[in-house]
């Protein structure tokens, strides 16, 4: 029988705000454990939680960038469940009447299988609600001790936003896409640093099977634990086999929760705390309702930077990148900013964008440094791509000239000048050139002339390195072409 | 709807209460009483009445996204049953 997976995802981001959702404590990470604890986030008798403000903004910015309605009164609810790293007994979360409800985003599906071009597909999302992490357990050695556990709470009311995506995908690599197109978004929006290792974008996937052409949902198994965009497909994918192994072996999905294990590439059950699912949520009498009013929504959405999509069909529109260049160069809004800088400073779109996708991006992952950190100015890029279009260099010497300014920072104009690389258009002194390479190499000028044209090629390669790359290309196909053909 | 020992006990275990028999006999007959109330108020028409999740009719209470000093490790830990280094120390967690 053949079996149709159905994978519904929820992402836990972590906003950067200073201070934690319900208290002013520092979110800084990597403090001594317990240091950046107060009575709200120790969960202490009669403290009272009172939230930030920014984390309700940053929650309205992605509710709005997916498409999401915002709800103008919601509530905060307890979820009742015991663990060591939940001080208070329960979380403080949304429940019923989350802050954002009904969005969507859509996700481009490449087909390798087929003759059509990418075809978009719409990904419901169901709600985004706010919440506040839980604190962080260590196990076995830690403090000189080599057995029990050990609770840091710098990380409890630390805010979260939770994305639950309707179970729309129906693939791995879909759910893969719809998960980087969040993560492009949330990075994009300021609202989280994005990274994954540190548990900054977490995902949980929801996965079940159904045969085919079946619309009853399968049992799911929720998989935890999975912190790469590679995990996410790993895990996915053993999950759908497992469940397929499973019901053909004449077995049955039981609901539960599972852990990847990234070394093995298995999920396995997880037996802790799962004994009993039921959370008794109730609202919390200590946070009163929130009230969001059209004029807050607005204002919020004058804030919103332009989205990576918007900004791709500007890019094509405007600046006329075709779609790939587009795409590639609003990877991240740092990039799109490093373009945009460019182009405003004189270059021409396509050519800042070829060097940007090309040059820029080897040496920055050749040497691990980000785009922001790039020791080449917008404003450099654009004059060293000046001295191309201007003649003074050639495009093969600009090669030599953007490593050159990478590694002492000097402008393109003064390494041109130190390093006497002005390009050669001289006509006679590339004439000179010329001549003495058609006399050493008789045998091929014969071949040109008895119709091997290919050969042409041989010539113009000799000419350049004989001027070391300074010779302009135009000049020197010109000239060698009227000199070969006698 | 009748309470039985059996529910009480559930209750019981998702909060980590530990109760006799007969205090569970004991507890089973109060909800009921309690749940046999709130039967009773459920037959009130209440159409059109926004349900009330706070006594007190008040809304949006923030605080500004800014750091004020936590209260130090000594007094975190102070309550702390058990610690070790910096961290509570709590009996071995298997995931």
């Amino acid at each position: 029988m053949k079996y149709q997976p159905v994978i519904g995802l929820e992402v836990h981001v972590q906003l950067l705000t200073d201070t934690k959702i319900f208290c002013g404590c520092s979110t800084r990470f990597g403090a001594e454990p317990n240091s950046q604890t107060c009575p709200v986030c120790l969960g202490l008798p009669g403290a009272l939680p009172v939230l930030n403000k920014k984390v309700v903004e940053f929650a309205i910015k992605a509710g709005l960038s997916t498409n999401c309605s915002i709800t103008p009164r919601s509530i905060f609810a307890r979820k009742n469940y015991f663990y060591p790293d939940l001080p208070k007994g329960y979380q403080i979360s949304q429940f019923e009447d989350p802050i954002c409800q009904r969005g969507w985003l859509d996700i481009k599906i490449t087909t390798p299988d087929s003759i059509s071009a990418d075809s978009v597909k719409r990904i419901g999302i169901t709600r985004i609600h706010m919440e506040e992490d839980a604190g962080k357990l260590v196990h076995g050695d830690f403090s000189g001790r080599d057995d029990g556990s050990g609770v840091d709470l710098n990380r409890a009311c630390t805010p979260l936003l939770e994305v639950v995506s309707e179970p729309d995908l129906r693939s791995s690599d879909e759910a893969v896409v719809y998960l980087k197109q969040l993560h492009q978004i949330v990075t994009w929006l300021g609202i989280c640093d994005g990274n994954m290792e540190e548990g900054s974008f977490r995902c949980d996937a929801n996965v079940s099977v159904m045969p085919v052409g079946s619309s009853t949902l399968g049992t799911r198994a929720e998989i935890k634990n999975v912190n790469s965009f590679k995990f996410v497909k790993q895990a996915i994918e053993y999950e759908i086999q497992r469940q397929i192994d499973l019901i053909e072996d004449g077995g049955t999905v039981v609901q539960e929760t599972r852990l990847f294990d990234p070394n093995s590439g298995k999920t396995r059950s997880m037996r802790s705390k799962e004994e009993a699912h039921d959370y008794r949520y109730f609202p919390d009498p200590d946070l009163v309702p929130l009230v969001i009013n059209d004029q807050w929504i607005e204002r919020v959405r004058q804030e919103l930077p332009e989205l990576p999509e918007q900004r791709q069909h500007r890019f094509m529109a405007e600046l006329g990148l075709p779609p790939y260049d587009a795409e590639v160069l609003t990877a991240s809004r740092a990039l799109a900013e490093y373009f945009e800088a460019g182009v405003a400073a004189g270059g021409n779109a396509k050519a800042v964008g070829n060097w940007i996708m090309g040059e820029i991006t080897r040496t920055l992952n050749d040497s691990g440094t980000s785009i922001e950190a790039c020791p080449i100015t917008p404003g450099e890029l654009a004059e060293l791509l000046k001295l191309i279009d201007n003649g003074t260099i050639s495009g093969k010497i600009a090669k030599t000239v953007f490593d050159e300014m990478w590694k002492s920072g000097k402008t393109p104009q003064i390494i041109v000048e130190e390093q006497g690389l002005l390009q050669v258009s001289d006509s006679g002194a590339i004439e000179q050139i010329i001549d003495d390479i058609m006399a050493a190499n008789t045998g091929q000028v014969e071949e040109y002339r008895g119709g091997k044209e290919k050969v042409f090629g041989f010539f113009v390669g000799q000419v350049m390195k004989a001027s070391k790359g300074k010779a302009n290309p135009a000049v020197v196909n010109e000239l060698l072409l009227n000199k070969l053909k006698g | 709807m009748k309470m039985t020992a059996a529910d009480v006990e559930h209750i019981a275990r998702l909060a980590r209460l530990e109760l006799t028999p007969g205090e569970k006999e004991l507890f089973a007959g109060q909800m009921d009483a309690i749940l046999g109330y709130v039967e009773k108020l459920k037959g009130v028409n209440t159409e059109g009445i926004v349900p009330t999740s706070h006594a007190v009719p008040m809304e949006n209470a923030f605080r500004e996204d800014v750091v004020r000093p936590s209260i130090g490790l000594e007094k975190a830990l102070a309550n702390a049953p058990d610690r070790a280094g910096t961290f509570f120390a709590v009996p071995n967690v298997i995931e």
